[in-house]
C-alpha cells in the first residue's frame, strides 16, 4: 500500500510492477489524471491530506478486494500535460480493481484537501469545484465517517 | 492544558484573508465551528468578506474534514478552506 503527496514526478509502470508481486493478483486497474492546457499550482493540507487519503484507501478496502494499491498526488507548479494523480489497484479480478479505482479517483477529488490554481493570461484564478464531482462522489452512496 | 486553537486556512480563504494560520485563545461560549466562524466574521473587513458563504467553505477539526456543527475545544488543530479540487 502506498501513499504519497510529493511534487516529484512518477512512473505508474514502475508503481504497477511494485504492487503486482503478489501471485494472487490477476488485475491491476490504473487511471492517470494529467494537467490540460492551463499551467497551475496545486496547494493542499499537509498532514490532512495523507489522512484524507488513508481514509478513502481503507474504505475501498472495506468494498473491494484490494490485494495492493499506490495512490500519489502531486502539488506544487505544473504544466499542461504533466501528470497530476495516479491511482493503481492490484486485485484478484478486473471487477473489483475498476471499481476500486473508480471509487478512489472520485472521492480524492472530493474529500483531498488539495487546490488547483490555474495560470491563465487574464491572470491567476482559483478552479471552482464542480457539482458533478460531488455527483460522481455520491453515486458511491455512503459517506466517509 | 493548553487554551488555544490553532487556525489553519488555505487556498482563496487564506489570499483574502492574508494569513495562512494564527493561533487564538478559544473564547468563552466558542464550543462550534459555526460559533468560531461567527467569531472571526465579527473582525470585520477580509474576515467577514472572506468566511461568509457557507457553501463556499469546507472546514476540518484535527484534519478530519466536518460539518460546521462539529464542536471544538482548546488544543484543536481548526482548519477552513474552499472546497476542494484536487485530483
Amino acid at each position: 500500500m502506498k501513499i504519497s503527496v510529493q511534487r516529484e514526478d512518477f512512473d505508474l509502470g514502475a508503481e504497477v510492477r511494485a504492487i503486482s508481486g503478489n501471485p494472487k493478483i490477476g488485475a491491476v486497474a490504473s487511471f492517470i489524471g494529467l494537467v490540460r492546457d492551463v499551467a497551475m499550482t496545486l496547494e493542499h493540507y499537509p498532514g490532512m491530506t495523507e489522512r484524507a487519503i488513508t481514509k478513502i484507501v481503507d474504505e475501498a478496502k472495506s468494498r473491494w478486494q484490494v490485494i495492493d494499491c499506490a495512490v500519489i498526488h502531486r502539488y506544487g507548479a505544473l504544466q499542461p500535460n504533466d501528470q497530476i494523480v495516479m491511482v493503481a489497484v492490484a486485485s484478484g479480478h478486473r471487477g473489483d480493481a475498476f471499481a476500486a479505482c473508480e471509487f478512489l479517483m472520485d472521492y480524492l477529488k472530493t474529500q483531498a484537501p488539495f487546490w488547483k490554481k490555474e495560470q491563465t493570461p487574464e491572470g491567476a484564478r482559483w478552479v471552482e469545484a464542480k457539482t458533478a464531482d460531488d455527483e460522481a462522489a455520491g453515486r458511491w452512496t455512503v459517506p466517509l465517517r | 492544558m493548553r487554551l488555544k486553537v490553532r487556525i489553519l486556512y488555505f487556498a482563496s480563504i487564506r489570499e483574502k484573508l492574508g494569513r495562512d494560520s494564527e493561533e487564538i485563545d478559544l473564547p468563552a461560549g466558542v464550543a462550534s465551528i459555526a460559533a468560531l466562524r461567527t467569531h472571526l466574521r465579527a473582525r470585520g473587513g477580509a474576515w467577514a468578506d472572506a468566511l461568509a458563504e457557507p457553501k463556499l467553505l469546507r472546514t476540518a477539526v484535527n484534519q478530519d474534514m466536518v460539518p460546521p456543527a462539529a464542536s471544538i475545544k482548546a488544543g484543536d488543530e481548526v482548519a477552513f478552506f474552499p472546497p476542494v479540487t484536487g485530483g
